[in-house]
């Protein structure tokens, strides 16, 4: 569904991607892991539209949307929860989820989605009224998700959700993350916490500056030697 | 779940507009010669600072983007229309005569196509200035925004044909106090209607975030532009009231100073919120005169009195908040712009 090919990009006169090689099939959770600045955000970035390849191509069922501006990627069906969470602080919650549905114009749908996300969130179903800046960091990466949810993506791209979250809280995200999946929507996920990513990926890649390392299936990559002691801190 | 309904539909409030023009036309001639001309003239130099207030907010305010160039757009105006009323005076009237219109309606006339005029010009330059201008963030948009300020009163001082440095005399005196009310009304008007569409959210979400307002799918660059437009063709109505006003236009009273009073009264009144930006409006156009008997300390007390309000006030007098006629009344009215509760 998405294939990314010999992807280059650049920040200026810095090189942050070089040749990246990323598919990811239809119904797969594939996940990116890889240590700071290994290029994560920067692929996803390229993938939403926030940043144009120099050389190479992105295409998503079978249309080339390299360069394509974020919001016309979005109406494709490609829908991301960006670094750092980003909620609007000042709308309520209601209010960020209702933004997440900016480009859809089908009321029914879009109430039957609310549903859905607060079926996945009901922390955020209690807080419907409350200012999005009020919420704590847990509920703001809900929020995150839950607003990108609201555009009824095929594709979502989560970068690193379970940052800065305590330890049960990482868990329910990625069993939410989980679900997502298995609702249909197709899952590439960005993570720094590669042992959980994994244990729910498909596939994952791993990331080194700016470069493809490893990819290979999830479970392949959890018992690899190399990857235990580089990534799983063992 | 949209915040339409809380507000009169525009058609509604035309209807509700034109008697009410009607009775102001009578109330401003009474007021005229009532008024010592003196404050008559603060009274409509009030108005058109609303205007001014108000339509930088829907960039500054709204959107987040900080122009500080919003008197090069009244500039562009006031010398738009004066084109129209001095220039193209005998062929309009020509037109007009030969469509049988009767004498009383000319001027009426002439001046309405003379404002609309303005607002077209500015609102072209607003495009021209916006489509390089916006893509940038911050305080580059700031100085690019000022630069286009000072360049555009550069180009116009050195066109001789309209008066160079000394500017242009003898503009037929046509802003009277309903063409000025009827200004104030569709500045509010355009406002609040733009705060409550959907269009406004995706303003309000560009302030709130650019790249969040990015990742849900709003065309950023497209409404900061559209704000731009919007914002630039009011304050070209500001400047075609300001010179049939002031019956001339000196192009040093549109210069930067003139940029940061429309910023202070934004920032002063709440940036994003309109009742604050007619209230700081009008307060800061009678403010000096006020403290005229104070005479060579006038600044120093405004100075002071900006920074005391900026102060006890950070936000601004109203924050992002709105005072409509329900509050008036008592009732609790949702604001459509920040903070508001879930709608519908
Ligand atoms: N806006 C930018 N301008 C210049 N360089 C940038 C910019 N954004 C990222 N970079 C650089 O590009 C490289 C890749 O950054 P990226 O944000 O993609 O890393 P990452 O893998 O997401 O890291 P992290 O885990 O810290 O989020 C880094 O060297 C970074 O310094
Ligand atoms: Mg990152």
């Amino acid at each position: 569904m998405l294939d990314i090919q010999d992807v280059e990009v650049y920040y200026g006169a810095i090189q942050a991607l070089y040749a990246i090689n990323v598919s990811v099939q239809e119904g797969e959770i594939v996940t990116l892991i890889g240590a700071n600045g290994a290029g994560k955000s920067t692929t996803l970035r390229t993938i939403s539209g926030l940043v144009r390849p120099r050389r190479g191509r992105v295409r998503f069922m079978d249309k080339d949307i390299s360069g394509l501006p974020p919001h016309e990627v979005v109406r494709l069906g490609i829908s991301q929860s960006p670094e750092g969470r980003r909620v609007f602080s000042n709308l309520s919650v209601f209010e960020n989820l209702e933004m997440g549905a900016y480009v859809r114009s089908d009321p029914e749908g879009m109430a039957s989605d609310l549903e859905q996300v607060f079926g996945l969130f009901p922390r955020l179903r209690e807080r419907a009224k409350q200012g999005a800046g009020t919420l704590s960091g847990g509920e703001q990466q809900m929020l995150a998700i839950g607003r990108a949810l609201m555009s009824r993506p095929k594709l979502l791209l989560l970068d690193e959700p379970s940052l800065g979250l305590a330890p049960f809280l990482v868990r329910e995200i990625f069993g939410i993350i989980t679900d997502i999946r298995s609702k249909g929507t197709t899952v590439l996920l960005v993570e720094q916490n590669a042992r959980q990513a994994l244990s729910i990926a498909d596939r994952g890649y791993v990331l080194e500056t700016g470069q493809v390392l490893i990819s290979d299936t999830a479970e392949e990559l959890l018992a690899s030697e190399m990857i235990q002691k580089a990534y799983l801190g063992e | 779940m949209k915040g339409n309904r809380r507000h009169l539909p525009t058609v509604a409030w035309l209807a509700l507009m034109a008697p009410v023009a009607l009775a102001l036309w009578a109330a401003g001639s009474g007021l005229e010669s009532l008024l010592v001309p003196y404050y008559f003239r603060i009274i409509l130099l009030s108005g058109i600072a609303v205007i001014a207030a108000v339509s930088l907010n829907i960039v500054n305010g709204f959107t987040g983007q900080f122009s500080i160039g919003h008197a090069g757009f009244m500039l562009v105006g006031a010398y738009a229309s004066a084109g129209i009323t001095m220039f193209a005076r005998p062929f309009t009237e020509s037109v007009l005569r030969s469509a049988h219109v009767p004498d009383v309606m000319l001027m009426p006339l002439q001046f309405a196509a003379a404002i609309a005029v303005a607002a077209l010009a500015a609102s072209i330059v607003g495009l021209l200035v916006g489509l390089p201008s916006l893509r940038l963030r911050g305080d580059y948009l700031a100085i690019a925004t000022l630069g286009f300020g000072e360049g555009i009163r550069a180009i116009f001082v050195t066109v001789d044909a309209v008066g160079g440095a000394s500017g242009l005399h003898n503009i037929p005196p046509l802003t009277s106090f309903v063409w000025v009310f009827l200004g104030v009304v569709g500045v509010i008007i355009t406002a609040r209607n733009l705060a409550a569409s959907t269009h406004g959210r995706a303003l309000f979400a560009i302030r709130e975030d650019e790249l969040a307002a990015q990742a849900v799918g709003i065309d950023t660059f497209r409404y900061k532009v559209l704000a731009f437009l919007i914002s630039a063709a009011w304050a070209g109505v500001a400047g075609a009231l300001l010179a049939h006003l002031d019956l001339g236009i000196d192009p040093r009273s549109y210069s930067f100073m003139k940029s940061v009073e429309i910023v202070v009264m934004v920032v002063l009144g709440g940036l994003g919120s309109v009742t604050g930006s007619v209230i700081a409006a009008v307060g800061l156009t009678w403010l000096p005169e006020i403290l005229r008997p104070v005479a060579e300390y006038r600044m120093v007390f405004y100075s002071a009195l900006l920074v005391l309000l900026m102060l006890l006030r950070p936000r601004g007098l109203f924050g992002r908040k709105e005072l409509g006629l329900a509050d008036l009344l008592g009732k609790k009215k949702t604001v459509p712009n920040a903070n508001r509760k879930e709608g519908g």
